[in-house]
């Protein structure tokens, strides 16, 4: 047992341990973030809207349906996901070809009347959702009690995240749709569905977004402020991260997590800032992000 | 024919010069009997917002970027114009001027971190930037975290005009407003916002044509956040009560609202916005827990069908800039 | 001649009786509550629910009373609040405004009330300055504030076994002004503060502020915060097992609408205090059963309760005063009159403006204790009245001194 900086080791592994769990859902969600950034362009400011519609979808399954923590996991993100692929016909591919700026806009519009019109369902205060009975208790590590949830979405929102930058960066589907990005009419004139290949991975940017609601929902207060109150944590992630680029997502969402965690350890009253002080650092220093291409 | 195009030019700029003064006109005229039939208050409010929509819009309308985070020096400047008319009981001129000085500064440090980059990375980084002074006002002990600072004294205009009566007050909010609006006007219409307008327009050229674009721009930035902060001040003194909303990323969000309703890129298109909103806010306070969602919807809206705003579409059907 | 004398004679009899004939006094109320965020469940709707079933109870018809009832959203903005209450008075001849959950907004909505001299009847907000330094003849509060919270809570906890506390503070004014009394109290009462830790505001994830309280091995985490932040914290908490480890939380500020949200699994064990509930007696249960016609599926707050309680004192005593113009004139003869009914029971109103009533410390029952939906309550003792509530002596409020 030795001390860092006053505070016993114990403790401090503990903290690096709860900074991953945290850096899990900022990896997930600007994950999430960077896709849809990186082939559609555009800023989806719906996104913690849509997480927050991730955990409901599992409260509301749970409540009428009975399916379990689960069976959320599978149709929840299939679910908004879909209802993705439906705003995405409706209102984004109108204004993809003007200024992102209307994007950002536009999804900013849509993240007020989806937060607006679950508040007026569900009230303020938030629904009740446990931890899934598999999964409850955990184990004393010694250096702190693991909760077992807690060290499931570790593991999950890892195999998540390598999953998805696999699939963009190492197969062929990933290959279209990077080439997509880059020059569609040429992709198009080889034959591929350019509009479709957007539209579905919009959905599944959305879809990963619900996939982080469903897991935040037994332990965070699943209500309508849970979007807004994360997102712009998360934007700030995706900026030092660099706009397009997916392993910078996912890496940045977790080391910020641990950084955030060691910040709550030996400064708590600054945990809240710490991102944003980080971000205008590496702005300073590096103003395409840690890992983006300069545009 | 160069001398006939010249001429039309020549006529077009006076027709637009003739357009924009009969509207300042009828501006003036309506905004000076308004007080007679609609409660003072919430026209000095809807003045307020709308010197603070026009600042927003000299940035995205005419150098085309669109800041998030401009509730940091509306907020900001009306937390320390009400500090310093409370407690340091400095007269309301001077509280003013210290407001909106503390929003230059601000201006100039946030623009500095943020003018590196463009477009929507330069809106999400005056986000982030907003949400963290708003952490830095929730602790400040100075702001009173969430009761904000009350019972801020109008005192005495220049040791003359006793600012509690509701009519002096709202000659001196209209008075500044109107001078904010003439400023920005003059700016827009001056050679630095030809050039302005240029960098919107094509950078790159601007470039290669000698200008040194990022001073340009973080001038323009300047500008916007000393409005801005200007109008914070304002509405510090009307409602004698500076409080954490004005910081609040929402408030940074309202302004888009306005001068997308009103008309990106108009002159006049702010002020009909900020009226608009804050009256749908005001009267439909009854409808409560809807107000986000048909919020939502009108920018839902106006980005599909309504580009232009308000103001646009009028000046687009009657073939005038406005 | 004739006829136009009798013609004459009649008309003026007609307008001697029609002047005898009394018009009602009129009286509007405006409920100014949250309606669409971080509030509207603990007020909101269910508020201007409580105040509409407090007019029709007290029966305006039989006094000779027209009571009218408006209701805003205040949308937890100060501004809005107080301009909202401003136009209230000034335009639309509103008497007496109700409720005004957020404490800025309450202060705002206070100093404008007096400067019109009419009526507030505050029982949202929870700052106890309001019948502190910042009190005022025309305002009343009702309900609860900072001051009975800590010290229901933390004397009661100390006096039952709980001595020693760790603080979660959300790092903000209120959560600061919270964890202060609640430590004076605590450690007058011989209970020792081990540790506190600022946690920032609006922060979700409170493991690593628990693994801390964990470690202090202290029997009482005290949760100096409202809203989600508690929520969050006894969420997580449960998680941890702290409940298991034996500590248990003390919610400073929390309300039933609150404790639904967490489920009895996450919530058991929790210890609060409230001056109401839904389910003390056969007086609460019926009222609550008529506030759910409008409410359906909801159980009714201590702040809900309070805007029944104090707009009914409010009518009797306009009732009494025949006039509802002098918003001062109405709140001398509230203070005059002790307050009755069936929520609160007996209690009166104090010269700064506080109403006193018992209030009750609770725990969350465990889910296998609750036998019915909203049956989460145990009464675990009762503060009465004049305990319950700060001493005016140290109120500092300038309307005792003069």
């Amino acid at each position: 047992m030795f001390e860092v900086f006053g505070i016993p080791s114990q403790a401090l592994f503990g903290q690096l341990l709860i900074g991953l769990i945290n850096g899990s859902f900022y990896a997930l969600l600007s994950l999430g973030l960077a896709v849809i950034f990186g082939m559609l362009n555009v800023i989806n400011f719906a996104h913690g809207a849509q997480y927050m519609m991730g955990a409901f979808a599992a409260y509301l399954l749970l409540q009428y349906l009975g399916l379990n923590y689960w069976a959320a996991l599978v149709v929840v993100p299939l679910l908004v996901g879909a209802s993705g692929i439906v705003v995405e016909r409706l209102f984004l591919q109108h204004v993809r070809k003007l200024d992102h700026l209307y994007g950002l806009i536009l999804t900013f519009g849509l993240a007020l009347v989806i937060e607006g019109f679950f508040r007026n369902q569900f009230g303020s205060s938030g629904e009740p959702y446990q931890v899934p009975d598999a999964l409850q208790s955990g184990h004393n590590l010694g250096f702190m009690f693991l909760p077992n949830y807690r060290a499931w979405v570790i593991v999950f929102s890892l195999v998540v995240c390598f999953a998805t930058w696999f699939a963009i960066e190492r197969t062929r589907l990933g290959s279209y749709l990077r080439a997509a990005t880059e020059n569609p009419t040429l992709v198009r004139a080889f034959g591929i569905n350019v509009p479709r290949m957007v539209m579905l991975t919009y959905g599944f940017g959305v879809g990963l977004a619900a996939l982080a609601g469903v897991m935040a929902a037994p332990i965070y207060n699943v209500s309508p402020q849970m979007g807004s109150d994360i997102i712009i944590v998360v934007f700030a992630v995706v900026v030092i991260g660099g706009m397009g680029s997916i392993l910078g997502a996912i890496i940045t969402g977790f080391a910020l997590g641990i950084i955030e965690g060691l910040t709550k350890v030996f400064f708590p009253e600054a945990s809240s800032t710490v991102i944003f002080v980080i971000m205008a650092i590496v702005l300073l220093i590096r103003p395409a992000g840690l890992f983006g291409r300069t545009a | 024919m160069a001398a006939i195009a010249d001429l039309r030019a020549k006529s077009a700029r006076t027709g637009d010069a003739r357009s924009l003064t009969v509207a300042f006109c009828i501006m003036v005229a309506l905004l000076a009997v308004a007080p007679f039939v609609v409660y003072p208050i919430f026209l000095m409010q809807a003045l307020c917002f709308a010197l603070f929509a026009c600042a927003f819009n000299l940035l995205i309308g005419y150098v085309g970027l669109l800041s998030f985070g401009h509730a940091l020096f509306f907020g900001w400047a009306s937390y320390l114009c009400a500090h310093a008319a409370k407690r340091w009981g400095f007269p309301p001129e001077a509280a003013v001027l210290f407001g909106t000085a503390s929003a230059a500064v601000l201006g100039l440090i946030a623009g500095f971190l943020a003018i590196r980059r463009q477009g929507i990375y330069f809106a999400m980084i005056t986000l982030a930037l907003g949400q963290m002074m708003y952490f830095v006002a929730l602790r400040a002990p100075f702001t009173g975290g969430e009761d904000g600072i009350q019972d801020v004294p109008r005192g005495r205009l220049f040791g003359l005009f006793d600012l509690s009566h509701e009519r002096t007050m709202y000659v001196f909010v209209l008075v500044m407003v109107l001078a904010g609006f003439l400023f920005i006007y003059r700016v827009i219409n001056s050679p630095f916002g030809e050039v302005l307008k240029a960098i919107r327009e094509n950078e790159p050229r601007a470039i290669s044509l000698g200008y040194k674009t990022e001073r340009y721009k973080l001038v323009a930035f300047v500008l916007s956040a000393t409005l801005a902060g200007l109008a914070g001040a304002l509405k510090a003194l009307v409602f004698q009560l500076a409080s954490l909303t004005d910081v609040y990323w929402t408030m940074s969000g309202e302004v888009v609202l306005m001068t997308l309703v009103g008309g990106l890129g108009t002159i006049f298109g702010p002020v009909v916005g900020a009226f608009l909103i804050v009256a749908m806010e005001t009267y439909l306070a009854q409808l409560g827990q809807w107000v986000l969602v048909i919020q939502g919807a009108i920018f839902v809206f106006c980005v599909l069908a309504f580009r232009r705003g308000i103001v646009g579409e009028l000046a687009a059907a009657l073939r005038i800039k406005l | 001649m004739k006829t136009a004398a009798s013609l004459a004679f009649a008309l003026a009899a007609l307008m001697t009786t029609a002047a005898h004939a009394q018009n009602p006094i009129p009286v509007k109320i405006g409920v100014l509550t949250d309606m669409s965020s971080l509030y509207a469940d603990d007020t909101g709707p269910g508020s201007v629910a409580a105040a509409k079933l407090a007019i029709h109870d007290f029966n305006p018809a039989a006094h000779n009373m027209k009571v009218d009832i408006v209701s805003a959203d205040h949308q937890n903005k100060p501004d809005v609040g107080a301009s909202i209450a401003r136009q209230w008075y000034d335009t639309d001849h509103v008497d007496a405004v109700v409720d005004v959950p957020n404490s800025a907004v309450a202060l705002a909505v206070s100093d404008v009330t007096r400067q019109k001299n009419k009526v507030f009847l505050v029982s949202g907000a929870a700052s106890s300055d309001l019948t502190g330094p910042k009190c005022s003849p025309n305002t009343v509060h009702w309900a609860y504030d900072t001051w009975m919270l800590a010290n229901g809570t933390g004397k009661s906890i100390v006096k039952t076994g709980g001595k020693t506390w760790f603080f979660l503070t959300a790092d903000y004014a209120f959560g600061h002004a919270l964890e202060r009394d609640t430590t004076a109290v605590v450690e007058a009462n011989g209970g020792k503060v081990v540790g506190h830790v600022n946690v920032p505001l609006n922060n979700q994830d409170f493991s690593s502020f628990l693994l801390q309280a964990q470690a202090s091995k202290a029997q009482i985490i005290g949760l100096a915060n409202a809203g989600g932040d508690t929520i969050n914290a006894i969420k997580q908490g449960a998680e941890f097992g702290i409940t298991k480890g034996g500590q248990h939380f003390a919610g400073l500020l929390i309300f039933i609408a609150d404790i639904q949200a967490l489920g009895l699994q996450a919530a058991q064990g929790l210890i609060l205090t409230e001056p109401f509930y839904w389910d003390m007696n056969a007086g609460t249960r019926a009222w609550t059963k008529r506030w759910q016609a409008d409410r359906q599926g909801k159980f009714p707050t201590t702040v809900q309760a309070g805007v029944y309680s104090a707009t009914l004192h409010y009518l009797k005593a306009v009732a009494a005063v025949k006039s509802a113009a002098d918003g001062k004139a109405v709140v001398d003869q509230m203070k005059k009159m002790p307050s009755d009914d069936p929520l609160f029971g007996k209690g009166e109103v104090r010269a700064d403006g506080r109403a006193i009533h018992p209030a009750y410390l609770f725990q969350v029952k465990t889910p296998a204790e609750s036998k019915y939906p909203g049956d989460d309550y145990i009464l675990k003792a009762t503060i009465p009245a004049t305990e319950a509530f700060r001493p005016m002596k140290d109120d500092h409020c300038p309307l005792l001194t003069q």
